[in-house]
Order: C-alpha cells, then sequence, then structure tokens
C-alpha cells in the first residue's frame, strides 16, 4: 500500500493543490482509496466531506476501486458517429468484462469517457490517458499486448 | 480556391516546439519586450483596437476585459489560460500548445504586464498529460533565459469536468475545489481567483496578442470579418473528406469550410447537416450554408461559432441518434448547482430516448421545445443555457427527422 499523507504532503503548500494530489494518487493506485481521501482532508485541513466532494465531482477520479490500466472508450458526438459503439462490443468481447467492470485479474478497467480532444482519428480510446485513434476490433488485441 | 491564413498557427510546422531558441529565433518574445517598452494602457488600447474577441466562445472584446482588471485596485491580480478543452469535436488548442506553447506563454506574459498581474495559471485539461509536459519543459526554458521577467507561470491539471471551461468554474477548481460555476456578477476581472482580479482568456486567444502587437491593430482589425476580425482555427470531424484542423480568416463560409477545406462529404454521399461551435451548438441545414463563420453571423442564424468544432453529418445519419447522444453529455456533465441544469439536462436526455426508441409523440416534442427555451434563460452558466441548443435547432430544421419517428 502507498504511503498516501507522504503523496499528499508533497502538495501541502500548494495553494488548492487537492486535484494535483489526487492525480498523484492515482498514478500509484489507479483509483483514490478512502484512506487517502481522509489523509487529504488531514493534510490540506479541510472536513473529510469536502475532499469526498472533489474526489467525485471528477470524472477521471474514481472512489471504487478499478483494474490497473483504465481503458476509457469516448462516446461523444464525433466518436458515436464513427463507431464507438462497435469498439465497445469489441473491448467487452475481448476482456471479457462489461462496461465500468474490471478484469478479474485487476488488470484491465473498462469505462466511457467523453471528448479526450483527439478528433482527427475518430473512434478513439485511451489507456492510463494514452489516446490511441481510428480504432477497429482487429487494432485492439495488440494494443492490449503492450499492458499485458 | 480559399486559402487558410496562418495567424495563430504561424509557428505551425517551422519551429521545434521543444526549443525556446526556435521561436525567439523567428521573432518570439520580441513582442514582450515591445509591450514592456510601452505604457499598460497602451498595450490594451492596442489589443481593444485589434477587436480581438475571445476566442472561447463567448467572443467577449478581449481588451475591453482587460481594461477592468486594469482598472480593478489590488496587491496581487492574477492571468489564467483556459486550456481545458472541453467541447466536444474541438482539439485546437491543443494544436495551438503541442506546436507553440511559448506563443500562449508570451501573450499571457503580455496581458500579465498590461493589467498588473505577476502571477499566471494555465489550466490544461486531465485529459491532454502529454501537453502539461510539454508547457511545463516551456516554462523551464523561458525562466532559464529569463524572458518572462517577473511574471511566473504555473501549470495546473484538471480531472475531467467539461463544466470547468466555464471561466468561475475554472477558478474553483484551480481553488482545490469541486468545479461549479459562481453566481456572477462580480466577474473574475473584478474578484476572481482567489479573491483578486483575474483574466481568463483561451489558449487561441492569447496565442494571438503576440502577433497584434508586433504587426499593429490595424493590420489584425483588417483580417477576415470587421466585427469578429482575425482568424479561426477550427476542427473538422466527422463525414468530410479531411478530418483534420484548418485556420481560416473569419469570413470564410460554412460552405468553404465543408467543400473546399473539407474537401466535401466522404464518400460521395449528400451533406445533411452541420454542427458548429462544439457539442453545445446548433444544428445547421443546407440551406444555411453560405452563412459566414464570424461570432455574429452565426449568432444571427441562431446557431454559433462557439470553439470551432465543425461535425459534419451525410444524409444516412439519423439526427435524432445523434442528438439524444447529445444530450446524455449534458445530463453526465451537468454540475447540478442549479434546478433547471440539473434537472433539465436529465428530462431532456429522458425525452430524446423516448423518441429516439419510437415511444415518442407530438408532445414530447413540443415539451422539449419548451423546456429547451427555459433552461436558455434560466439555467446560471453557459452549460445550461447551450445544452438545449441542439434539440432546439433539429426541432427548427429537422423537424421530419423526428416526426418519423413518432407514434
Amino acid at each position: 500500500m502507498a504511503d498516501y499523507k507522504e503523496i499528499i504532503t508533497r502538495y501541502k503548500d500548494l495553494p488548492g493543490g487537492i486535484i494535483e494530489a489526487y492525480h498523484a494518487i492515482q498514478k500509484e493506485q489507479s483509483y483514490l482509496p478512502e484512506e487517502a481521501i481522509i489523509a487529504a482532508a488531514e493534510v490540506f485541513e479541510i472536513p473529510v466531506k469536502d475532499a469526498y466532494g472533489v474526489a467525485t465531482f471528477y470524472s477521471m477520479f474514481s472512489v471504487k476501486s478499478r483494474g490497473k490500466n483504465v481503458i476509457r472508450i469516448c462516446e461523444s458526438a464525433p466518436c458515436h458517429i464513427a463507431g464507438a459503439a462497435d469498439v465497445v462490443a469489441a473491448l467487452e468481447k475481448e476482456l471479457g468484462i462489461k462496461m465500468g467492470e474490471t478484469t478479474p485479474d485487476g488488470k484491465f478497467a473498462l469505462e466511457f469517457t467523453e471528448c479526450v480532444g483527439q478528433c482527427q482519428a475518430t473512434p478513439v480510446i485511451t489507456i492510463n490517458g494514452k489516446p490511441y485513434g481510428d480504432i477497429t476490433a482487429d487494432k485492439i488485441p495488440a494494443i492490449l499486448a503492450e499492458y499485458k | 480556391m480559399a486559402e487558410e491564413m496562418r495567424v495563430v498557427l504561424r509557428n505551425y510546422g517551422k519551429i521545434d516546439p521543444l526549443k525556446i531558441d526556435d521561436y525567439i529565433n523567428a521573432g518570439g518574445y520580441k513582442s514582450l519586450e515591445k509591450a514592456r517598452s510601452m505604457s499598460q494602457m497602451d498595450v490594451i488600447n492596442e489589443v481593444k483596437k485589434s477587436g480581438l474577441r475571445g476566442r472561447g466562445g463567448a467572443g467577449f472584446n478581449c481588451g475591453q476585459k482587460w481594461t477592468f482588471a486594469y482598472q480593478a485596485q489590488a496587491d496581487q491580480k492574477y492571468v489564467i489560460c483556459n486550456a481545458d478543452e472541453g467541447e466536444p469535436g474541438t482539439y485546437k488548442d491543443r494544436i495551438i500548445m503541442e506546436n507553440d506553447p511559448h506563443s500562449v506563454l508570451e501573450g499571457m506574459a503580455i496581458c500579465g504586464y498590461a493589467i498588473g498581474a505577476t502571477k499566471g495559471y494555465i489550466y490544461c485539461r486531465g485529459e491532454y498529460p502529454y501537453v502539461v509536459d510539454i508547457l511545463n519543459t516551456a516554462i523551464a526554458q523561458a525562466k532559464e533565459k529569463g524572458v518572462l521577467g517577473n511574471f511566473d507561470v504555473e501549470v495546473r491539471m484538471g480531472a475531467g469536468a467539461y463544466v470547468c471551461g466555464e471561466e468561475t468554474a475554472l477558478i474553483e477548481s484551480i481553488e482545490g475545489h469541486r468545479g461549479e460555476p459562481r453566481y456572477k456578477p462580480p466577474f473574475p476581472p473584478v474578484i476572481g481567483l482567489w479573491g483578486k482580479p483575474t483574466i481568463v482568456n483561451n489558449v487561441e486567444t492569447f496565442a494571438n496578442i503576440a502577433v497584434i502587437l508586433e504587426k499593429g491593430a490595424d493590420w489584425y482589425a483588417g483580417l477576415g470579418a470587421p466585427s469578429y476580425p482575425g482568424t479561426k482555427v477550427l476542427t473538422l470531424t466527422g463525414d468530410v473528406v479531411n478530418k483534420t484542423f484548418v485556420e481560416v480568416p473569419t469570413n470564410t463560409t460554412i460552405r468553404q469550410v465543408i467543400y473546399e477545406f473539407g474537401g466535401g462529404i466522404a464518400g460521395g454521399k449528400a451533406f445533411k447537416a452541420v454542427q458548429i461551435g462544439g457539442t453545445s451548438g446548433g444544428f445547421i441545414p443546407a440551406s444555411l450554408l453560405d452563412t459566414q463563420i464570424d461570432f455574429d453571423s452565426m449568432a444571427a442564424i441562431g446557431a454559433t461559432l462557439g470553439s470551432g468544432a465543425v461535425l459534419v453529418m451525410d444524409e444516412t445519419r439519423d439526427i435524432v441518434d445523434v442528438v439524444e447522444r447529445i444530450a446524455k453529455f449534458f445530463e453526465h456533465e451537468s454540475c447540478g448547482k442549479c434546478a433547471p441544469c440539473r434537472e433539465g439536462t436529465m428530462r431532456m436526455h429522458k425525452l430524446m430516448s423516448k423518441v429516439n426508441q419510437g415511444k415518442g409523440t407530438a408532445q414530447d416534442v413540443a415539451l422539449m421545445d419548451k423546456l429547451g427555451r427555459v433552461m436558455s434563460v434560466a439555467c446560471l452558466c453557459g452549460l445550461g443555457q447551450a445544452a438545449p441548443s441542439p434539440v432546439l435547432t433539429t426541432i427548427k430544421h429537422f423537424k421530419a427527422d423526428y416526426d418519423a419517428k413518432l407514434q
């Protein structure tokens, strides 16, 4: 288990730095455990409810445990008309899980996202923030292999 | 054949964005030097005279905005660059930051000098971690060279919230809070970040500043449409041949954008609709394609220039299905602070789903039309006010598509 307090304390002197601290924790842990949120409340001297409120407001933060590699499929209008639904079906089939779930080995999580700003190559997915464009079903195994 | 005009993207492909010397050799940071030899008010007047209007979507006169912050008395003021580019189909700010980050820093530093701010923030969306790296490299280089003088810049990363593109929500987010918009007035140039006078401008707006000081307000005011001068960087998506970005003068027509720059409709199909300005923009039918893209011409046809996203749809596209998808987007992205948006986006999505599934009636469409009109005036911020626009404009221009799905 990562030392949340140590990570968060690095941002203590940064005004409004709780969001940066959460990013740093998710880089290690892929989600924000309850202990991390409580630790953030202590370090930034705010009520736990406010620290939790921030953690749950932003879609990139998860307060629930999820797979190590987070795959996000864009479903905004340009990707929608470019066939995002086919990408969803292909990824669900390849990983054997549904959207919003994590693989039993804890390696992959599947999530929807809104536009990630790579619309020159729709449909788009990201894995841990790295974009992959012009996605078709046959490209998926090779992309996932990078993370296995 | 219309040609691109690269003002914002003047250095695109010509310099190595990660080498500050390349930018300096191309004339970079000379405008900042020039600004610092002028009075603050002269700098602001030059920007005001150029007619530059905000490129984030609201279209407010940039120099006018700066005047408010300049006039505000405070021990500290801030400059914020809005790089929270979240409008679906838009990636122009990414192209600018990836290819010419110093042009943004220089614009911010000029603004800082003009209004009397020594601290700047770039709020970059969390979906662009690779852009954050580029910006941090550029800032480190600028500090090492000493070109920014006493102006300090820091990058903050968003975390996936469309509403943070709204300037007061963005400010809340930098302060470490939930990104919920504030009540206005007071506006940020008077009371902004940590209660201090703050200018929030879009990436593209800042990228215009140095060139305005270099070539002069009169030169800039003569480009494109007189009421919204300059250029606009557009991103073309959907059923166009060229899915790419282009920078064009603002008196270019939609038809030119789609057929000359975009190469027309892909697959030899016919045009059906185009949505401009991102997912909150209006849908435009073929009969209005000769409209100029400038802010006021678009407003006159009930559409927006917005962020400059251009989503083209061919004759085979199901408009109602696309709008249902958009309605889901707004339900998801509504921050929940005000009831008209929180409840309205949810109801709108439910009604759109019902109609798209073939279960809707003419009454449902009439209800959406009414709900949309109420939201556009009753919602607290631009998100809720613009959210019904795709519904309202498609009911207006593509009524047959709705009728075909009604019971």
